[in-house]
């Protein structure tokens, strides 16, 4: 599962669908992934660390945990790409308005 | 265009979906401000025939590419404002719900340079408002946490009918100021950064065609909203 999950980034990556500040993220879950596959006791380790009796549990806690980071990330991405966008319309639309304005002075003249 | 004060006004009418009203509300406008002031609608994406009424009565029309809500086709007159020089911009709904019967009286005060915010409030004397209570019962709510919040009596906070100077226009226009419906938070963002506000008596009236910004299950939304923005606002620091 590790590997393909690293695999597939670094393929999407090289055809440039997903950018490298993206991958970043999914490269860090692909490579936990790989670990706890080469290195079981590392999840073991963990869970008697915080204290879990199950090592599934331990992978369920920490999956849901990187993946409301991964929301909160996201939203917080989404949040400045909306600001972008509202400002870029609201440009857009003075600029069409003076643009068409202009033409019609034009006409005139 | 500059007025009988030498100084440069501009009416903003942000509209969407609003065919029904709008020529009514622009031959209002006209009549009552005797060509004192700029007159612009913001075509908020509407998908009705808004826009082209407009074009037929031969008035300034800006276009959002789409539909992005109330606040931020106030802000793209905001901007429009600025860059174009206007000393005080007054909008008003395209609903017909404000009269434009008021606006000499927000030209007047703005041009009285007192204050940085003019709002028409329908709960002064010599208001008038006929809405229903759930919603006379909410604006109440907000005007008194804002006016307990600013300290200073404000009667109606969610009212649209509001004027504005050049340096509070300025300070609207940045990026990071976010409406969805610019009306208590917005006015307490501003009330912390220095600008002062007064109110003057306006006749608001019943809605009439159009949908209104406020049905369904976004009223709940709304007062959860403003609420979350009020808090977030007061944990900010004051700062201009």
């Amino acid at each position: 599962m590790g590997i393909v999950i690293v695999l597939g980034i670094i393929e999407l990556v090289r055809r440039r669908k997903l950018n490298e500040e993206y991958s970043f993220l999914w490269l860090i879950i692909g490579v936990l992934l790989l670990m706890i596959t080469f290195f079981p006791q590392l999840i073991y380790f963990i869970s008697g660390f915080i204290g879990t009796e199950l090592p599934i549990n331990t992978l369920f806690f920490t999956g849901i945990i990187f993946l409301m980071l991964l929301g909160l990330f996201f939203s917080l991405k989404i949040s400045i790409l909306s600001n972008r966008v509202k400002k870029l319309s609201q440009k857009i639309a003075i600029l069409e308005f003076e643009l068409k304005k202009n033409k019609e002075a034009e006409k005139q003249n | 265009m500059t007025n009988r004060y030498g100084k440069k006004f501009l009416v903003l009418i942000p509209a969407f979906n609003e065919e029904e009203r709008i020529s009514e509300v622009i031959s209002e406008c006209r009549k009552y401000l005797s060509n004192e002031t700029d007159l612009l609608i913001i075509n908020d994406g509407s998908s009705d025939g808004t826009l082209a009424v407009c074009q037929r009565e031969g008035i300034n029309v800006i276009n959002t590419p789409f539909n992005q809500g109330v606040g931020n086709a106030l802000q793209t007159g905001f901007r429009y404002a600025i860059e174009n020089n206007y000393d005080f911009l007054i909008n008003i709904d395209a609903d017909g719900q404000h009269d434009p019967n008021d606006l000499p009286k927000f030209i007047d005060k703005l041009n009285e340079g007192k204050v940085d915010i003019v709002i028409g409030s329908r709960f002064l004397e010599n208001s008038k408002y006929d809405g229903s209570k759930i919603r006379i019962i909410g604006i109440k709510f907000f005007s008194k946490l804002v006016s307990l919040l600013i300290r200073e009596k404000i009667t109606d906070v969610t009212s649209g009918y509001r004027g504005m100077n050049r340096a509070a226009l300025n300070f609207t226009i940045v990026d990071t100021f976010n409406f969805d419906y610019p009306d208590a938070d917005f006015l307490l963002t501003l009330h912390r950064a220095g600008f002062r506000f007064c109110e003057i008596p306006v006749t608001m009236r019943k809605r009439y065609g159009g949908k209104s910004q406020h049905r369904g299950l976004k009223p709940l939304y709304y007062i959860f909203k403003m609420l979350l923005s009020i808090f977030i606002i007061l944990l900010r620091k004051k700062h201009r």
